[in-house]
């Protein structure tokens, strides 16, 4: 039985709107049949972009967030060059100029902004534009081939990025503001001087404290006149004054309008089955035009529509971050002082470095940061969270412990030999590391792992390099809060809220809306937002194999050499002759070098070609025993009480289940089992990341060993008496891990970090339990063996294989 | 200076790489988000690791032995390592996709 879907109206082809619509399919993708009007005649595409393609740093296509193949690939019917222009609320349709008319259940208006134009005479004048949308941006860049004069009025965020692309295009660019300092709106005064100052370095003028009264000229712009009387010479003048919420739509369908159009926290109207999201909507007052609420917004909305439970939108705080050539600003909150607050500040002039925060009963409200924005994210972060800054005010300002520069533990350092290496992965010795920071002048570790890669390795040094430049730097020396990695200042724990909270689905866009500062990464960051986005969100997710490394992309160990080694899954390491004889015509066919046994009692055949893998994968007809990823590698096991006269239990078919059980899991880190069929422990399962071992009329349970570089014994996490049991809490165990540990840390590191009874009191109640386990069997439910995925799919083998002999041309 | 016809654009995946030979030579091709198609030799000058196996990240390939960071426009290795990648013209021809890559 079909149920008939339902309609759905989308008015306004924009980020907002449609970004809502993305979240609604990936929640009920058959609920409803969308259509959807925009007034450009493109797709929708990215506007925050605009002002990176009039900089040259993107093309039109490049800002394209969903292209029409999208739009076609979920059915969506698109009007593009429409404009709605009214509602009849009681017949449910909307009609547009072009004298379309579509019926609707629901209706999303989500109609955007419209720039602010000055109620002054000549603003019809060829020559005179905003800075909004696409054909903006090509005027400005077709009136620079001919034209060399440009007025910006308005010296905010906006105008600013104008300007910048004006210049950029090679326009003399003067920036009217009425104010007496710029980015009044994002900035204080200082750090406002301090940008215009490094901007007038750039070659952009100011006119401020200007007022504008006229464009003057006949057809084309000629100039603009003040109020005082002056006049400047323009032969373009954009207008970037505000943007107004673009309501007139709603207001004249009788919906409630204020400033914006007035929401609940659901998104809805003052009218039912209508909604509004984005900078059309006023919610409890505020209508933004800021990227990150208008995502937070089309969530809740989304699952409004999808009726997926939702505690509805609670309104945003914003942050402002200003990037124009090599000007870093920064902020976010209340970065004013008013009454009751304190702000302590921190201005170098030399460097050109200021920053501000402004703190309240002890929590931190704003900050404000120029020339070093580094902290940025996570001063947002605590402000976001208002926790409590007690006598960490001048760490969070200078970014330095407060016992940073006051422990002289150089001593030993100090009378070190130069050639003594500190760095035993690169082999860098003292006296590089000293020379970095003396002469290279290095301030902090960043600096000195980039300049030596000292530190760059296992990091164990790290405390070592850090005496070091405490001993050579001196006062000089900068403790930088180190994120997930150099692309990011944010840690684990901030980024996987903020995935959460804002809904963020691909690693793209986690680098965006968080603010990267390198633009696709690196291969530390890749692979690890891609484990978080695939462990949060595992049935809309798609694993992004471009972000795995090298071993994970083929399913197969990298060697020295660059040849392969397949590993096949044998469950509990039980096997037949059948299947050996099967391994070993493979492993003879393609003249494998070197055959031998895993230290997880799994057979390894090396030295293999990248183009062979597919082949003796499909003559194999194995499960991958995933001997390369971050995921279950082998469940070790002793021969249990199948044969052996101490066996107390039957180890093997508790291996073999568990290997059954979780094969293919994706995880923070490697994790690798081994059941014990008696207390003797051959299987040593009390140094794997989950042991376990038979006793008497039931299991022990261990967890958080590891026998690699730092060896760890496990903890005793309970006894169990029967084998579901062991299945539900290895099942539990192994969940709540992949929601709590940082990528690549396996369960040894974070047992030591968050302490075994955190992890005992998570899993105390049986509904947590039973949560989890669900929660994991969801994910596994949804894992495929990707052997046999490569082998039966053209398009990811042909990169197992050379691409074939060229011809000459 | 000879110029090959080698394949199509179809054939290298996005952030992705594949490799050919040409003569003694293998080379590494690969396709950035950009939509650029740049070629260099496959062989970083740390190890010999085979840089088409490596992580693509913006115009940059990380070797994936021991992490070197490769500009693939210029071939040049990035600080704090040093060295050079020999690169080759690759041209696209965006009506039918066609590769051609000049050795």
């Amino acid at each position: 039985m079909t149920v008939k879907r339902k309609k759905l109206i989308l008015v306004g082809n924009g980020m907002a709107g449609v970004r809502a619509i993305e979240h609604l399919l990936k929640l009920a993708p058959e609920a409803y049949e969308i259509t959807i009007f925009g007034t450009e005649p493109y797709p929708n595409y990215n506007r925050i972009m605009l002002s990176s393609v009039l900089a040259g740093g993107a093309s039109l296509d490049e800002i394209v967030i969903n292209d029409l193949e999208w739009y076609r690939s979920f059915n969506i019917t698109l009007y593009t060059g429409h404009t709605v222009t009214s509602i009849n609320t009681a017949a449910r349709t909307v009609n547009t100029d072009k004298g379309v008319t579509a019926a609707y259940d629901e209706l999303i208006l989500a109609t955007g902004s419209n720039p602010f134009m000055l109620p002054i005479p000549g603003t019809e004048k060829e020559g005179v534009i905003a800075f909004r949308d696409i054909k903006d941006t090509q005027i400005m860049q077709d009136v620079s081939q001919k034209y060399n004069k440009a007025i910006v009025i308005g010296g905010g965020l906006l105008g600013l990025e104008a300007a910048r692309g004006l210049l950029h295009l090679g326009m003399d660019v003067s920036v009217v503001h009425i104010h007496e300092y710029i980015m009044e709106r994002q900035l204080d005064e200082t750090a406002s001087r301090m940008l215009r100052g490094e901007l007038e370095a750039q070659g952009m003028k100011f006119l401020l404290k200007k007022q504008s009264e006229a464009i003057l000229g006949k057809k084309r712009v000629k100039g603009l006149l003040f109020a005082d009387g002056e006049m400047a010479e323009a032969d373009l003048i954009v207008m970037a004054v505000g943007i107004k919420p673009n309501v007139e739509l709603a207001r004249s369908s009788g919906i409630e309008v204020n400033r914006g159009i007035v929401v609940n926290d659901y998104m809805e109207t003052s009218l039912p089955g209508i909604y509004a999201v984005g900078e059309c909507a006023e919610h409890r007052g505020i209508a933004y035009g800021l990227v990150a609420p208008l995502y937070e917004q089309g969530a809740v909305l989304a699952k409004r529509l999808a009726g997926a439970p939702t505690e509805g939108y609670a309104g945003s705080v914003t942050s402002t971050k200003l990037k124009v050539s090599g000007v870093d600003v920064f902020s976010a909150g209340q970065y004013i002082e008013q009454p009751g607050t304190k702000a302590l500040r921190f201005q170098d002039e030399t460097e050109g470095i200021y920053k501000k925060l402004v703190i309240q009963d002890d929590k931190l409200i704003g900050a404000v940061l120029f020339g070093d924005t580094n902290d940025g994210a996570q001063l947002f972060s605590m402000i976001k969270k208002g926790e409590n800054i007690k006598g960490r005010e001048k760490e969070l300002l200078l970014g330095l412990p407060a016992d940073a520069l006051a422990s002289p533990k150089g001593n030993r350092l100090e009378g070190m030999p130069d050639d003594e290496i500190i760095c035993g992965c690169n082999g860098v010795t003292k006296g590089t590391i000293a020379e970095a920071i003396t002469a290279g002048g290095c301030t902090s570790v960043g600096q000195i792992k980039a300049c030596t890669k000292a530190s760059a390795s296992c990091g164990g040094c790290k405390p070592l390099v850090e005496g070091l430049l405490q001993l050579y730097a001196g006062e000089a020396a900068v403790t930088v809060k180190e994120g997930i990695c150099g692309c990011t200042t944010l840690g684990r724990d901030e980024i996987v809220a903020e995935i959460k909270r804002m809904k963020l689905t691909t690693v793209k866009e986690v680098m965006h809306v968080l603010s990267w500062s390198n633009e696709e990464g690196c291969p530390k960051c890749r692979p690890s937002l891609n484990y978080y986005l695939g462990m949060l969100w595992p049935e809309e997710y798609v694993d992004e194999n471009e972000s795995r490394y090298t071993n994970e992309r083929y399913h197969a160990n990298i060697q020295k050499d660059g040849t392969y080694s397949v590993v096949p899954r044998i469950y509990g390491g039980v096997t037949s002759p059948a299947e050996l004889i099967k391994i070993a015509e493979v492993a003879v066919k393609y003249d494998v070098p070197l055959v031998k046994f895993t230290g997880g009692q799994r057979l390894d055949l090396l030295g293999v070609k990248k183009e062979d893998l597919p082949k003796m994968w499909e003559e194999l007809d194995m499960p991958s025993g995933h001997a390369y990823g971050k995921t279950l590698r082998t469940v070790k096991t002793c021969v249990g009480s199948t044969f052996c006269r101490f066996g107390t239990q039957d180890a093997l078919g508790m291996g073999i289940r568990l290997e059954k059980a979780f094969e293919r899991l994706n995880a923070p880190g490697k994790v690798k089992l081994a059941v014990s069929g008696c207390p003797r422990n051959c299987a040593e399962a009390t140094i794997k990341d989950f042991g376990v071992v038979a006793i008497d009329g039931g299991w022990e349970l261990h967890v958080g060993g590891n026998g690699g570089v730092h060896v760890r014994a496990t903890d005793l996490l309970c006894v169990v008496k029967t084998d579901d049991e062991v299945l539900e809490w290895a099942s539990a165990f192994l969940q709540y891990y992949r929601e709590q540990a940082g990528w690549n840390e396996r369960t040894a590191q974070w047992i030591e970090r968050v302490g075994l009874d955190s992890i005992k009191q998570a899993l105390e109640s049986p509904e947590e339990r039973a949560a989890l386990v669900e929660r994991i069997q969801k994910t596994l439910s949804l894992t495929t063996d990707p052997w046999k995925q490569i082998v039966n799919t053209p398009e990811l083998r042909k990169n197992f294989e050379a691409i074939s002999l060229p011809e000459t041309v | 200076m000879t110029k090959l016809l080698i394949g199509n654009l179809n054939e290298v995946d996005i952030k992705g790489s594949r490799k050919l030979r040409v003569g003694d030579t293998e080379i590494a091709l690969f396709r950035l988000s950009s939509g650029e198609v740049l070629a260099v030799e496959n062989r970083c000058p740390h190890k010999g690791g085979l840089l088409s196996e490596g992580m693509v990240c913006g115009s940059k390939v990380h070797c994936p032995l021991h992490d070197w960071r490769i500009e693939l426009h210029t071939g040049e290795v990035q600080a704090p390592d040093t060295g050079h990648v020999t690169t080759y013209e690759v041209e696209v021809d965006h009506a039918t996709g066609s590769l051609y890559l000049t050795i």
